[in-house]
């Protein structure tokens, strides 16, 4: 059996007293695509910020078998954040600007791009299908365009886990259609996928695995094992298969 | 204009112009990481650190920056820890400091005697007034600044577009905010002199300001900044000589004027 690239056990996080993550256990593997989903204030996002080492924890997290706060190759992982958008309100950049910013954790200092990175910008560039757009300002581009530079940045270092938090909000269906063909193509060449969603029936779609938040796991496996569970018609109620399993009788 | 010739052959002139274009550039990339991380009255709150810091030194008869320094960097590392920790509203703290800066400043110059001038000096500035010591301060401080924008150039352009995602990318931000506090309070006490504890704020403004409204890449935003800074600064020192008014307060004043002038033109192109 391989190792697992993510591994978390006892975990727990608390803010201002309240328990937002109590007692996860998880092995996350290199050919995982896994969905997580949760009401609000589940811990679904406490959960992907804790990885990323952003949250104080108890308990143990280790990436590629290295406890997190040794661990330096942070270009391992690709995050898109939920909230870029609103970060980027007042910044001026281009679309290969904001892109190259997610190199910095694979360039050592002091960090100056050179011809290498620049082809890296580029290829990622080609391979999104946003070349055309390289030196337009992030602000003159479209929610659509704007989601591909954001995922563009993710993946320039070449990324082993791919962290998705909530990517398709506002965006239109078509384009969410297309996005998720991307991150398909994505994982068939073997990077691992994690995604935070509201939308279960894309999880459905799209995940090989689900993770079920409520502060604590209430179900983590495959969807197989979990479609016909009574824990997930008791949470999600009778329509849990044909919503989120995507099994009609 | 030959008087302006001939103006511009004194010893003095010649300091003032020198530690203008140092300072101009100094601040005006810095105002651009200041104003995009939404800090841009540190500035305006350290100089007035800055002012009481300085009446301290005239008071116990030290060199004013030798004493302003160190506790200018103090109050900007302050700053930072109390913000950082969420003990108190960032506004809120440099308010608390940047009127106690002015209150001892305001009390020592009434209580003791014979700087009334020099304190003036920091105040209002008075570039024109600055010596050799202090240009060589300038001169090596901007360097060092500079130096340091230039090696970290892409950790603070990350810093300043989403410091969450910069932490990840395994960017030791804490380390690098102490760091630009302590080169936030170099500027500030560099350009006192400048334009005056109660102008140095806008130098740090004013030109960012201009170039966020034209740039639309990172990299042309720190070169029109550092463009307008020089403008306003060639410009100011030349009008303020010509008719004989504060040389600080003219560059200002015609660093704002570049600011609303462009502010104009954006908003007339977008209601045509």
């Amino acid at each position: 059996m391989k190792n697992p690239i993510i591994s978390i056990r006892d975990l727990s996080v608390e803010f201002n007293n309240i328990k937002v993550l109590d007692n996860i256990n998880l092995d996350i593997y290199q050919e995982d695509f896994i969905g997580i989903a949760g009401p609000n204030g589940a811990g679904k996002s406490t959960l992907i910020k804790t990885l990323l080492n952003l949250n104080n924890y108890t308990g143990e997290i280790k990436l590629w078998d290295m406890p997190l706060n040794k661990f330096k190759n942070w270009n391992y992982i690709g995050y898109l954040p939920q909230s870029l958008n609103q970060y980027s309100h007042q910044f001026p950049a281009t679309v290969e600007e904001i892109v190259s910013l997610g190199l910095i954790s694979s360039l050592t200092w002091p960090r100056i791009l050179d011809t290498k990175s620049i082809k890296k910008v580029n290829d990622i560039l080609n391979e999104l299908e946003i070349n055309n757009l390289a030196k337009t300002s992030i602000h003159d581009l479209s929610g659509g365009q704007r989601q591909r530079v954001w995922l563009a940045k993710a993946l320039v270092s070449q990324p082993k886990v791919l962290i998705l938090d909530e990517p398709t909000n506002a965006l239109d269906p078509e384009i969410r259609k297309v996005f998720y063909q991307q991150i398909t193509t994505l994982y068939k060449k073997g990077v691992a996928i994690i995604l935070i969603t509201h939308d279960t029936s894309d999880i459905g779609n799209y995940a090989k695995k689900l993770l079920l938040l409520d502060n604590k796991v209430i179900f983590w496996g495959e969807f197989g094992d979990i479609c016909n569970s009574k824990e997930m018609s008791n949470y999600f109620g009778e329509e849990a298969k044909h919503i989120i399993c995507h099994q009609h009788e | 204009m030959s008087n302006l010739i001939n103006i511009l052959q004194y010893q003095f002139i010649e300091r003032a112009i020198i530690a203008g274009l140092f300072l101009g550039v100094v601040c005006a990339v810095m105002g651009v990481f200041l104003v995009l991380r939404k800090m841009s009255l540190i500035g305006d709150g350290l100089a007035h650190i800055s002012f009481g810091a300085i009446a301290i030194g005239l008071v116990f008869g030290f060199y004013p920056l030798v004493i302003a320094l160190p506790l200018v960097i103090i109050a900007s590392l302050l700053i930072y820890a109390l913000t950082r920790n969420h003990i108190i509203e960032g506004d809120a703290i440099i308010g608390i400091l940047a009127s106690l800066g002015l209150a001892i400043g305001v009390i020592l110059s009434s209580i003791a005697t014979g700087f009334n001038v020099d304190i003036f000096s920091y105040l209002f500035g008075n570039i024109l007034a600055i010596t050799q010591q202090e240009l060589n301060f300038v001169i090596i401080g901007s360097i060092i600044i500079i130096t340091i924008l230039i090696l970290f150039y892409q950790e603070f352009m990350a810093i300043s577009f989403n410091p969450e995602q910069a932490k990840i990318s395994g960017i030791p931000v804490t380390i690098l905010d102490i760091l630009f506090s302590i080169i936030t309070a170099i500027t500030v006490i560099m350009s006192v002199k400048l334009a005056g504890a109660l102008l140095v704020s806008a130098l740090i403004i004013l030109s960012a300001s201009s170039s966020l409204q034209v740039a639309k890449s990172f990299q042309n935003t720190i070169l029109f900044t550092i463009l307008f800074a020089l403008i306003s600064i060639i410009i100011g020192i030349a009008i303020s000589l010509i008719i004989n008014i504060p040389t600080g307060a003219t560059i200002v004043t015609v660093n704002a004027a570049i600011f609303f002038f462009i502010l104009l033109i954006k908003l007339l192109k977008s209601n045509q």
